[in-house]
Parts: C-alpha cells; structure tokens; sequence
C-alpha cells in the first residue's frame, strides 16, 4: 500500500489491459441467444461500484461525503439486485424441448 | 481485515465475475453463472463492510435494503418486452452512482486515502474527473434512451445543424474543464463537468433512431463499465478496475456485433440521423404494383400442406405481445408434423438478443431458435417463411440494390422459400424507410393486421 503513486497506477494499467483482454474471449464465447441475460449480469456486476460508495458512507457522523455515498449505495443496490433477478427471470425461461411429453403421447 | 485478504478477497470476487459471463456461453451452465456473480457481489460488499474506516452499519444497511426492494419490486414486476427500457434505466443508475462516489471521494479524499481536501493528487484528479465525465455520459445518454424505447420521447432521429461541430465544441470544453479542475481543485468546476457533461450526454443521444437501439443500448451498457473503472483507478481498486472492463469490453462487442448486423460502422450509428423520411423521393414508385392479400385461413391452408415452416420475428411481434400466440402456432403445425424453426437477425428488436427473450418466454424450446448464420442457408429448403413483425431484415434490396441505404446489411433470405407470409399492420415501409420489393412478389401473401391477433385467427382456423 505504501507504493509510490505512480507505481500503483501501472499496476492498475497493467490489471486493466489484462482484464479487458479476458473480456474480449469470454464475452465473444457467449451465445447469441443470451445476449440480453449478458447485458442483464453486465448490468449488475457494474455496480459492484458500490465498493467504493460504502467506503464513502463509512465513517460515522454525516457530512457531505457520507451523504453521496449513501445515494451511491441505494442507486447501486437497486442495479445489483435488479439486475440479477432479471437476469435470473431471464435464464429461468430458456428451456430444452421437454422430450417426456413426446414420449407419453 | 489486512490489505492482503482484502486484495485476495477481491480477487476471488473478480473471479466469480468472469465465471458468470462464461456460463452465458450456453444456456445450461448460465444459471451456475448468474449465481457465480451473485456470490462475487455479496463477497464484495461484505469485504468492503469488513474495513476498519467502515462503521456506519445501519445506514449502509439501510441504503441497501431500499436500494434492493426497488430494484427487485421492478425486476419482478417488468414485462419481458419492456427489458429494453428496463436495462437502459439501469445503465442510467450506474452512471450516476459513478457520479455520486467520484463526488464523495472530491469531498472526503481522506476516506479512500488519495489526499486531503485541496490537495488531492493530480493521478486521483484526473482520474476522478474521467469517471464523472463517463458516469454522468452513461446517465443522461441512458435516460434519453429510456425516453424513446419507452415511447415518451419521440423514436424518431432528431437533427439539427452544426450537431457534430457542437458535440465537438462541448467535448473540448470538457477536457478543458478537467484540466482546470485538476489545477485548482474547485467544487465549482467538478459540478460544470457533472452538468456539461449530462448536457452531452442527451445530444450525443438524440440524433439515433428508433431501430438503432440496439447499438446505443450496448454502447451505454460499455460506457457503464468504463465508468466503473475509471472510479477503480481513483480508489486503485483492483475489483473495479477489473470489473469495469469485463463490462466494457463486453458493450463494446455487442456494439460492434448489431452494427455489423446492419453493416454500419459504430461512428455512422452513433452520428446518427438515419431512418426517418428524407429520402422518399429516391425509392422507386410502387403505388401500381399489385400486392397479394390473404387472410387468417390462407395463411393456415397454406401452413397446413407445408413440410417445413420458418418463423421469422422482429420487433413488431415484441409491440404486438405475438410471442404466446405465435408459439401455440407453432405447437399446432408440429402436432401436425411440420417442422417448425425460428431465424432470428442479429438487430431484430430493441436490445442484443431481444427475440430470444420473447420467444424464451413463451416457452419455445432454445434449439429451435436459430442464429442468422444457422438457418441461413436452409430458407431454399423450406416452403413458408412466415415473417411477423420484421421488414428490413428480410428486404433483398440489401444485397442487389446499391443505392438503398441498407445495401450490404445481411439479410434473412426468406426470399429463397417457396412461398411467404408478412403479417404487417400495413404497406408502410421498415425503419430504414426503403420499400420491400418483397410485398410484391407472385410467391408472398400480405397478412395485414395486428400480430397477436392473426395469430390467434390462424391458430383457430389450423384447429377447425
């Protein structure tokens, strides 16, 4: 933690570069079919921003920092929880052919 | 809690994050994915609730439990045709949480250990200011974009002289302001570039159309993620950064894939203006041209002594709510025998995958919903396409004429079938505004009426 400022920013540079590298191939081996339930999990994991909210909420008494963290957590959660639950209605509806029905008729 | 738990910690949430994209790779293992991410998620925040600077529980609590009641009320209440507004909505709350925790950390930069108040180092600045820029983009880009799926603001492209001069004008006046910023540390300045920045927001937006949704949809899905990461690169957050640009890159090549599906470049989307009625004048005359109508029962008799059937939706279907109907249609002409698949183009609907959903919904089987580049080649083979709801996607003018501005997208060739059936509300032309010499042919009935409702007609004369 004690590294030099610019240290740290390379360091960030380089997880930057390397992620959207992993991006690139994970995002291109996704099915057409579910790119709406991708943008529904994309939706949600973004606001894993609500880190950085918490952290600005943190402190105890209330100043202006606190406040906007707050609202950063309320907007934040609303997307978090919002976002997986219609992803999961989503995937919920794609189904394989029932092939027992076929069977019993 | 020490850093070094805390960094692993993240770092297993990150983790979590990228398995949850890869299980979208099929159908089977995505939910495994989404629930990979929900772990990832509540990792996270309770890493963070762990730091020793954190001790308001209460509030925090209190934000999140409110947060979550109206982001699940709303997940669960919206109809699966609204999603497209829905997500745009959602892209607009992650702009402006990036707004909110770029601001709080301006006000309180000894929180998250980057300076004291005026003095701020200039890294933290800039970066701090970039994340704003981007959030506040995402936030007001989103929100104009909610407007038009939404229908309360016009779908239709708005132009305007000197548009692009002025998005250049206001995007210099940023960068301008961002340096200001970083020299002087004025709270002043940081709310210009929060409002300038909204202000370029709505303008970068307004100029698309209706049926290029899908594009912007993805690109502020992209913006969201940069947004994301650039506040990483204010905290030095790792899991930000990381996360930011899994959901970057993943924006980014949704874009690219539905502009490809229009064979447009992302700047001639997102210049935007096309679509709209400005070039009437060039399509050819087809006023004497003779159209061959049918009804609910021609479409079933034709049906009915066919071998194979394709489905081809688009976004009419969605406004209709056709998906439940048509899938009892189709159920019946299987009971029948009759094959039964789905070709769905990459750009039909509002949102990537948008027919998909529908269809999804209405509890077709995923292997009988082909990809444009699956089923392409089986339309010479089969006897009916049955288009609903789609018009540009299936119009051959894209691969012979070369002055229609849709010349060179790829189509559906339901052209190669036997016979085909528009069910269309009326003559009117596509989003593109090019007429469907299609309409035209010896081989194509016109169902003219509301989707959902011929559906249901022709369901009821394949059952008499």
């Amino acid at each position: 933690m004690e590294a030099h400022s610019s240290e740290v920013f390379v360091i960030g540079l380089t997880v930057f570069f390397l992620a959207c590298i992993i991006g690139y191939y994970v995002v291109w081996s996704v099915t057409p079919a579910l790119h709406s339930p991708l943008m529904g999990v994309t939706n949600a994991i973004s606001s894993v921003i609500i880190v950085g909210a918490i952290l600005a909420a943190g402190p105890q008494g209330f100043d202006t920092s606190k406040i906007f963290g707050l609202i950063g957590v309320v907007l934040a959660s609303v997307n978090i929880f919002g976002g997986f639950l219609v992803t999961y209605r989503m995937l919920s509806m794609f189904k394989k052919k029932t092939k027992k029905t076929k069977e019993t008729e | 809690m020490s850093s070094n738990m805390v960094a692993i910690l993240y770092l297993i949430s990150a983790l979590l994050f990228i398995f949850a994209l890869r299980g979208l790779s099929h159908p089977e293992s995505s939910r495994m994915g989404n629930i990979f991410g929900v772990i990832g998620m509540i990792i996270a925040v309770f890493t963070t609730l762990m730091f020793k600077s954190v001790l308001s529980y209460y509030e925090i609590g209190a934000a999140i439990l409110i947060g979550g009641a109206i982001g699940s009320f709303i997940a669960l209440r919206i109809e699966m045709t609204a999603l497209p507004q829905l997500v745009a909505a959602f892209h607009s709350l992650v702009g402006l949480a990036a707004v909110f925790v770029a601001a709080a950390a301006f006000y309180d930069p000894v929180a998250f250990s980057i300076g004291k108040v005026g003095s701020i180092k200039t890294a933290s600045l800039v970066e701090m200011s970039i994340g704003t820029f981007i959030g506040a983009i995402t936030f007001s880009g989103s929100v104009l974009a909610f407007g038009k799926l939404q229908g309360t603001i016009s779908g239709k492209p708005i132009v305007f002289k000197f548009q692009h001069l002025i998005n250049a004008v206001i995007f210099l006046l940023i960068i301008f302001l961002i340096i200001l910023f970083v020299i002087n540390q004025s709270p002043t300045i940081f709310w210009t570039i929060v409002i300038v920045s909204i202000l370029l927001g709505f303008l970068v937006v307004i100029p698309i159309g209706g049926a290029d949704m899908p594009v912007v949809v993805s690109m502020l899905n992209s913006y969201s993620g940069w947004a994301a990461c650039g506040i990483g690169f204010t905290l030095s957050n790792n899991l930000l950064i990381i996360t930011g640009a899994l959901v970057g890159a993943s924006g980014a090549i949704l874009s690219y894939i539905m502009s490809k599906g229009m064979n447009r470049s992302i700047i001639n989307v997102v210049l935007g203006g096309f679509g709209g009625e400005q070039d009437t004048s060039a399509s050819k005359d087809n006023s004497d041209k003779i159209v061959k109508q049918g009804n609910a029962e021609d479409a079933a008799y034709i049906m009915k002594n066919a071998d194979s059937v394709i489905i081809v939706p688009g976004y009419g279907m969605a406004v209709a709510q056709a998906q439940h109907a048509l899938r009892e249609m189709g159920d019946i002409l299987k009971k029948e025998g009759i094959e039964v698949r789905y070709a769905i183009h990459p750009v039909a609907g509002r949102m990537p995958g948008h027919m998909n959903v529908l269809l999804a919904e209405a509890n077709v089987p995923y292997e009988e919903v082909l990809e444009l580049d699956e089923i392409n080649h089986d339309f010479p083979m089969t006897e009916v396409s049955f288009v609903i709801g789609a018009n540009d996607v299936t119009n051959p003018a894209a691969k012979t004429d070369e002055s229609s501005p849709i010349f060179g997208m790829p189509i559906l060739d339901v052209e190669k079938s036997q016979s085909v059936l528009f069910v269309k509300r009326s003559m009117a032309t596509g989003y593109s505004g090019v007429d469907n010499e299609l309409f035209y042919r010896d081989n194509t009935t016109m169902l003219f009426g509301d989707a959902k409702k011929m559906c249901e007609d022709i369901v009821k004369s394949l059952s008499a």
